[in-house]
């Protein structure tokens, strides 16, 4: 119970920091606008060729915006070095983890659930699949990018250029999960049957549990002052 | 090492060598189909068999660093990195050669090509990390964790493309162990293989005493400058 409630309160911390000053929702979200704008430019939404690549685009705009919010978790807390603080707060230090893979996961799937209807809209794209599936693999597909994408956001903090860093070791790590998302998403947008999506939304959630557990093992040994 | 025992096994890595460059060059019978250009092959597997086994080493010294902590691992394991992308590097550059002339496509999107090209950005991003983390300590600590995390992503690298797309690269070991090619090709592949496994060994502690080298320096640096300062 301890665990849970330092987990709590590590997400309440966030999520208030965020709540007064807004900046990084504001970020990563006009961000996510300007990407799909850009990818609207770029790959004309009149053609019926583009609607085959719409699920791999829905998916790099949520990764490289995501990289933007994951960046700042950790850099925040270099300020008077909080991360020492929380170290030394927290008896278990994967609780950290946990707490900011929860609150990093909050303020992705927000920039999500914003961002997915304009991307509808913009594209003038008709899902013939259920919304709801639609919801689960966006969901299951951000639980592992930002479990994988906040423990390397808590390694490269350290490093000079930190923001450059992030993505060059993240992306490669993340090859396998945005595969099968974005198999998942065609899938399910395409209305295909039961069959065609189901076995991706396990492999998904199978790269959850992969990206949830290393992390958490090895960020003890992260932490060590 | 000892300074004769390296130099016994330099002069053995110039013989293998030798030996493995004569037989794919003069001994060994062209490939029926593809001609001159399958002989690209031996190198190629070769390398991509030393870029794995170098990663493997980083994995294990990764582990084993976090354990002991003693600074010997993190050397063994930038050292194992290094020679790992350049021998990476080798099998993305001859493989494309000899798939233009035999697929017509110098790229295609196949499991063995993708995680490969994966596996090289996964520890082209270690050898970054490691290049822009300043405390030593911190460095060998954060590319253990790097070195064990890429690891166990290769397999899943491998999975997910494979359950993506299906594989026309050729597979030379069929099912029971044995091979589709060959004797004389067989006897010319293990010995490229031996050939590159003893360069590895040969380059490996090389890489890890300038590795050791250069913390030294750094140390006596430090020891200077407090003289100095104080």
């Amino acid at each position: 119970m301890k665990y849970w409630s330092q987990v709590r309160a590590i997400v309440r911390k966030d999520l208030q920091a965020e709540f007064r000053t807004k900046e990084l929702l504001s970020s990563m979200l006009l961000f996510a606008f300007l990407a799909v704008v850009i990818m609207s430019f770029a790959f004309d939404p009149t053609r019926e060729v583009v609607k085959q690549v719409f699920p791999g685009m829905i998916w790099v705009v949520f990764a490289f915006a995501g990289v933007l919010g994951l960046n700042r978790s950790f850099l925040t807390e270099k300020h008077n070095d909080c991360i020492a603080g929380l170290t030394l707060a927290a008896n278990d230090g994967s609780a950290i983890l946990v707490g900011k893979v929860a609150s990093n996961l909050i303020f992705m799937l927000v920039v999500e659930l914003v961002s997915l209807p304009i991307f509808f809209v913009l594209f003038d794209f008709r899902s013939k699949g259920s919304l709801g599936l639609l919801l689960l693999v966006v969901l299951l597909g951000t639980v592992g990018f930002v479990a994988m994408g906040t423990f390397l956001a808590a390694l490269a903090v350290h490093a000079k250029h930190s923001e450059v860093l992030l993505p060059i070791i993240l992306f490669p790590l993340l090859v396998p999960l945005l595969i099968a998302a974005v198999q998942a998403t065609g899938a399910i947008l395409a209305g295909q049957g039961f069959g065609e999506w189901s076995l991706w939304l396990k492999i998904i959630a199978g790269f959850d549990l992969m990206y949830l557990v290393v992390p958490t093992l090895l960020f003890e040994y992260l932490l060590e002052v | 090492m000892n300074k004769a025992l390296e130099n016994a096994w330099a002069g053995l890595t110039f013989i293998v060598m030798l030996a493995a460059t004569y037989l794919v060059f003069m001994w060994v019978p062209n490939e029926k189909v593809m001609g001159v250009v399958q002989k690209i092959f031996y190198f190629h597997v070769s390398s991509a068999w030393i870029g794995f086994f170098a990663f493997f080493v980083v994995f294990i010294a990764g582990i084993m660093y976090l354990k002991t902590r003693d600074s010997k691992w993190d050397w063994v394991g930038s050292a194992s990195a290094e020679i790992g992308v350049v021998f990476t590097t080798i099998v993305l550059l001859t493989g494309p050669i000899w798939g233009r002339s035999a697929w017509g496509a110098w790229w295609t999107w196949d499991p063995r090509l993708t995680t490969t090209l994966v596996l090289w950005f996964v520890y082209v991003a270690c050898l970054l990390v490691r290049s822009a983390l300043d405390q030593e300590e911190k460095r060998a600590r954060f590319s253990a964790i790097l070195g064990i995390v890429g690891f166990l992503d290769v397999p899943l690298v491998w999975f997910s493309i494979r359950w993506w797309r299906w594989t026309i690269h050729p597979n030379i070991i069929e099912s029971g162990g044995k091979l589709a090619i060959s004797s004389k090709m067989q006897v010319t592949l293990m010995v490229s293989l031996l050939a590159f496994t003893c360069l590895y060994f040969y380059l490996l502690p090389k890489v890890v005493r300038l590795a050791k080298h250069q913390s030294m320096l750094r140390e006596m640096k430090e020891a200077i400058r407090g003289r100095l300062t104080a």
